[in-house]
């Protein structure tokens, strides 16, 4: 079983309105790449110049802040869902 | 311009965006049309309404503010709507209050407290934000609104989607104060308690959102939702005899009041409301969940995501979408931020209501209690004046005070025990 990557609606447009996509990668940095290859574009969405996961991104693994985590070097196992999520307001 | 009406519709419809020009992204500056959403396509960066100011100055003038009824719509032209509002028409103008006596307890020379606890209709100050959420989503064709909420935010839409005639859904975290649980489902909305804190429950949001067509005011509605904050800020200057305060304390969750403060401020200086003059502004949070007030007080630009633990749950969101730009607002303004424990929080909501008979839920506890710390230290000099922002009312988070208030003395409907009770406390004292 691969991994699950949801696409945020924002980004739709990049994976031909695909909402979930299944990767192989064995870490989100490696997941990011793969997602890149396979829908150009994407990486710089999500990625700044410095290579770090963008300011107003989030990203879970299995509903999980990968900034609790590993960041990018998060490994990843089959059967994992990752969720890509814009940052949203206060309430 | 008569009375009663908030400006000339004819003004308004002049153009089909009513003052509005765009969405555009604080990161990258590309420009969207006026639709519900939030984030930009190319950079994720949030989405913020951008204004005709020249049109605005030619309609906004004091006297015209001042003609028209005491409510937030009075400033309607910086208000992201097309029309006149149809959602919480009385909104806003709560009290600005000079707090002298808990000046005196904080050792300031002079304090006011903007009094949101009696805002209508639902005691918050998220009736300004949903005031403008609802109504803008009614111009877009929604028929139903949601929100993720630490509570406030859920007792407003439910309150003025009953009155608009709106379907609304709320998402909370299940543990929330049974006040503010109470005050969501009294008005017929669809609460739905998560299992976990603020920022899942708002990571899910985030996902339904994507997934049902409805106006999530704190999500795809967020541009125009965040616009109704600044209505607190122009109240505050012209209550204060059109001047800006040289001091703001504002408590911070996701941080985007405190933006918005600043951005009211800018906009009077830049229209001509009120002179130029050099102003700060604070940042409050609680010691239980500080990732913004922590970085502030390392020096840093960025912050670190905590794991929340703090009675002031209204406060509680770990990852804060606008704490990037309020610590930049802090650092532009010159301002400070602190934060709080539990029995700080405790003791600042005793001081308030005993100094000023203002009973504020916990966030006011934080603001207060901040600001003690900012003016003990001389962060907010002694000579100077201050505003606290004051944004929630003290009935709907009860649980946080149980059991530390006492309870009261009970005797029997008797004169002679009445005597005897006082006369057991004055030798006691």
């Amino acid at each position: 079983m691969a991994k699950k990557v949801r696409i945020p609606t924002p980004l739709r447009k990049l994976t031909n309105n695909e909402e979930v996509v299944e990767v192989d990668g064995a870490t989100i940095g490696d997941a990011i790449t793969e997602l890149q290859s396979r829908y150009p574009g994407i990486k710089e969405r999500l990625v700044d110049e410095k290579g770090e996961v963008r300011r107003f991104v989030n990203v879970y693994v299995n509903e999980e802040d990968i900034r609790f985590l590993q960041n990018q070097a998060t490994p990843l196992k089959d059967g994992d869902e990752v969720s890509i999520i814009p940052a949203i307001a206060g309430g | 311009m008569g009375r009663g009406r908030f400006v000339d519709a004819e003004e308004l419809m002049e153009k089909n965006e009513g003052f509005m020009r765009a969405l555009k992204c604080r990161e990258c500056g590309r420009e969207y049309p006026l639709t519900a959403s939030h984030v930009c396509e190319f950079d994720f960066g949030p989405l913020e309404v951008a204004y005709d100011y020249d049109r605005i100055k030619r309609s906004l003038t004091r006297e015209a503010i001042q003609s028209r009824l005491k409510g937030m719509w009075r400033y309607r032209e910086l208000l992201p709507i097309v029309n006149e509002p149809t959602v919480g028409k009385q909104v806003g103008f709560t009290p600005l209050v000079k707090a002298d006596r808990l000046a005196k307890r904080l050792g300031i020379r002079e304090l006011w407290i903007k009094n949101d606890t009696v805002n209508y209709p639902s005691l918050s100050f998220k009736d300004r934000v949903v005031s403008v959420a609802l109504s803008r989503a009614k111009e877009l064709g929604f028929d139903t609104v949601a929100c993720a909420s630490t509570g406030n935010l859920a007792n407003s839409v439910a309150a003025n989607a009953a009155s608009a005639g709106l379907r609304a859904y709320v998402f909370i975290p299940s543990d929330l104060e049974q006040g503010k649980i109470m005050n969501s489902l009294i008005y017929g909305a669809n609460v739905i308690g998560i299992k976990g804190h603020y920022d899942e429950v708002n990571r899910l949001c985030a996902e339904i959102a994507g997934k049902f067509g409805w106006a999530f005011v704190n999500v795809n509605m967020r541009p125009y939702y965040a616009e109704g904050s600044k209505s607190m800020g122009y109240e505050i200057m012209e209550q204060l005899g059109w001047q800006v305060p040289k001091h703001t304390v504002v408590c911070m969750a996701s941080g985007s009041l405190l933006t918005k403060i600043q951005k009211s401020y800018q906009e009077f200086t830049k229209l001509g409301l009120v002179d130029e003059t050099e102003f700060h502004i604070h940042g409050a949070q609680a010691t239980g969940c500080s990732p913004i007030s922590t970085a502030q007080k390392a020096g840093l630009d960025f912050f670190k995501p905590v794991k929340p633990n703090t009675i002031a749950k209204s406060l509680a969101i770990g990852t804060p979408a606008d704490g990037f730009y309020a610590l930049k607002v802090m650092k532009e303004t010159g301002g400070s931020a602190d934060d709080v424990t539990d029995d700080e929080i405790r003791e600042g909501i005793r001081l308030l209501a005993e100094c000023e008979g203002i009973f504020a839920e916990t966030a006011g506890g934080v603001t207060v209690g901040v600001a003690k710390k900012l003016i003990a230290s001389g962060k907010i000099p002694a000579n100077d004046s201050a505003v606290l922002c004051v944004t929630g009312n003290g009935l709907k988070t009860l649980d946080a005070l149980n059991g530390t208030l006492g309870s009261p003395r009970e005797i029997k409907p008797s004169l002679r025990e009445f005597e005897a009770l006082v006369a057991t406390e004055a030798k006691a004292n």
